[in-house]
């Protein structure tokens, strides 16, 4: 039986308890992406501003509600984007989301996670793993991933 | 007379269960309800003896299955206090009975510059047809706001039902607890020329049911609510709209004739029941009702309210400020589903940890999105109750929430 300690990890409850990077960025030159948990109603908005040059994210900011899940989630995201290549960030959207389905495609009976391990291979995700007990709890993934797919959105917008 | 519970709980087999070492405390039935061994033995009972397809064959299974199934159909409109079993069609579920006038009434009947009126704490089964419909036809789309007391806010209601067809309100809100005054609503509805679509998905399980007395045009709702199967549901309208109106989907059963050219409808209520119906499902269906008129719908009644009221004074009392509650206090204006939310707790936190200690309550928004932004949060905390339900559910609940508050205390 998957456990309450499975789910919260202290560090979870200190990012939910403390949220880093929140607030609201200038929009433009800013750019906001709001992203919906139509199974919950959580809502969040990720404000991005890039490095046009260098191809990095300069600054981010996160405003929203939600549960502790993704507001944890939400704000490790934050931690660790800030200040990577938008590549890095990309790399570690595709990590954090092989993460949350390893389960998921195991449950599917769409082979063991092996291609999915590739994409978390040599990615550090750091405090990112106490996330992990998350795939005990099926409902609680998409709260988990809302601000990793909110994010991915408004990369994709901005390179459009 | 006092329900006796504990014999209750005895017929719902799932209550037997346990969840994570803990006996179930099931707190969700405004979401679904479950099933006594009356409904389960009748359905298994139709499978193994008389299962047949309706209204087609001629042997000796298939006069039965007919026979079971339309008398299933007598028992849900005497319930309901319907004059005709005609007017009630089986369906779904209410959505699709809500769906079902929205495709066929309405859209022979409303176009640009009409008017429906809706109001800020119907489920979305209420919202979207109309919305569709509105995005479809140019059809004007007013909400009846909401009092800080959590009732509707009729104040301006002369004015939103002025120059309206339609008005949509639903009898109890699944999330508020909230009944809405019915009858008024409906004679201010009339009273402006305007039919009335009632939603009484969360009502007719709880408080026995007259549509006749409410006079209304329209009423919809679930069995799976009232101890019955899922996969049903029913539409009751009065005869003459339901004659009126063309039909809903195509096919068999529906029809009287069919030439290459053209077709014929059937009489109603099969006009609008194409295809092979929830045979079995409308036989559970007929099975919930006759279980909850041996309990008696007073009764069940009564009991709600004194459960409501021991929770929420259990509520008040442990938490207090801490914990707000969205609904009515007056118990004599809701029912048993009570909305909550901790200051500073998300609520699906909150379920989780109820979770552990095998309480089953609804966290989300509870299909009333546009509602959950009148209220201003994203999600509540719901628990909700029935027949089978007792203090000592409510103690457990109490329990749980204690331990939610202690593990995110900041
Ligand atoms: C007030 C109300 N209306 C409509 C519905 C929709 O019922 P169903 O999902 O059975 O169609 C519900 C169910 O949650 C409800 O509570």
């Amino acid at each position: 039986m998957a456990g309450l300690e499975d789910l919260y990890r202290e560090i979870i409850l200190d990012h939910y308890r403390s949220p880093r990077n929140r607030g609201e960025l200038v929009v433009p030159p800013a750019h906001k992406t709001e992203g919906f948990n139509p199974l919950c109603g959580d809502e969040v908005s990720v404000y991005l501003d890039i490095d046009e040059a260098t191809q990095t994210v300069r600054d981010i900011k996160i405003s929203g509600q939600g549960c502790s899940i993704s507001q944890a989630s939400t704000s490790m995201m934050s931690d660790a984007v800030k200040g990577q290549s938008v590549a890095e960030a990309r790399r570690l959207i595709r990590a954090f989301k092989a993460l949350m389905s390893i389960h998921e495609s195991k449950l599917e009976g769409e082979g063991d996670g092996a291609d999915l391990a590739a994409d978390l291979d040599g990615v550090r995700l750091g405090d990112l793993e106490a996330l992990q007990g998350v795939v005990k709890f099926p409902v609680r993934i998409k709260c988990a991933t809302l601000a990793w797919n909110t994010l991915q959105q408004g990369l994709d917008e901005i390179n459009t | 007379m006092a329900l006796d519970v504990a014999r209750l709980k005895a017929e719902f087999p799932l209550l037997e269960r346990e969840i994570n070492g803990n006996p179930i405390v099931y707190l969700d039935s405004a979401s679904t309800s479950q099933k006594p061994f009356a409904v389960l033995d009748a359905m298994d009972h139709a499978y193994r003896h008389h299962y047949a397809n309706v209204h087609r064959g001629v042997y000796e299974i298939a006069e039965l299955a007919t026979a079971e199934f339309e008398k299933a159909r007598r028992k849900v409109a005497t319930f309901i206090g319907a004059s005709d079993w005609r007017e009630l069609v089986f369906v779904r579920n209410a959505t699709e009975a809500i769906n079902l006038v929205a495709y066929t009434w309405a859209r022979a009947n409303l176009g640009a510059g009409d008017a429906i009126v809706l109001t800020h704490m119907e489920h979305h089964a209420n919202v979207v047809p109309w919305q569709m419909l509105a995005n479809e036809r140019g059809v004007e789309l007013r909400w009846i706001p909401m009092t800080p007391e959590f009732t509707l806010d009729l104040s301006d209601l002369d004015t939103l039902l002025d120059g309206a067809k339609l008005l949509c309100v639903s009898a109890m809100s699944n999330v508020l607890g909230t009944i809405n005054p019915v009858r008024e609503l409906v004679a201010a509805a009339h009273a402006h020329g305007a039919l009335a679509l009632i939603d009484a998905c969360q009502y007719i399980p709880h408080i026995a049911t007259n549509v006749a007395e409410w006079d209304a045009d329209f009423v919809a709702f679930s069995a799976h609510k009232l101890c019955g199967p899922s996969g049903i549901g029913a539409l009751w309208a009065r005869l003459e709209l339901l004659e009126a109106m063309p039909p809903f989907l195509g096919g068999g059963e529906m029809i009287r004739d069919v030439r290459l050219d053209y077709f014929t409808t059937n009489d109603v209520p099969w006009k609008f029941e194409a295809g092979t119906p929830a045979i079995v499902e409308a036989i559970g269906f007929g099975a919930a009702i006759d279980y909850l008129e041996s309990i008696g719908m007073a009764e069940i009644r009564d009991h709600e309210i004194k459960l409501t009221e021991y929770a929420l004074d259990a509520l008040d009392n442990e938490f207090g400020d801490r914990l707000k509650i969205y609904g009515p206090a007056d118990i004599a204006i809701r029912g048993g589903a009570i909305s909550f939310l901790f200051d500073g707790i998300h609520a699906h936190d909150v379920t989780q940890v109820l979770d552990q200690d095998g309480v089953c309550v609804r966290a989300g928004h509870h299909c009333a999105k546009p509602l959950m932004r009148q209220l201003g949060v994203p999600a509540t905390s719901r628990a909700s109750f029935y027949m089978y339900n007792d203090e000592h559910d409510v103690d457990c609940l109490v329990k749980a929430l204690i331990r939610a508050e202690q593990f995110f205390a900041l």
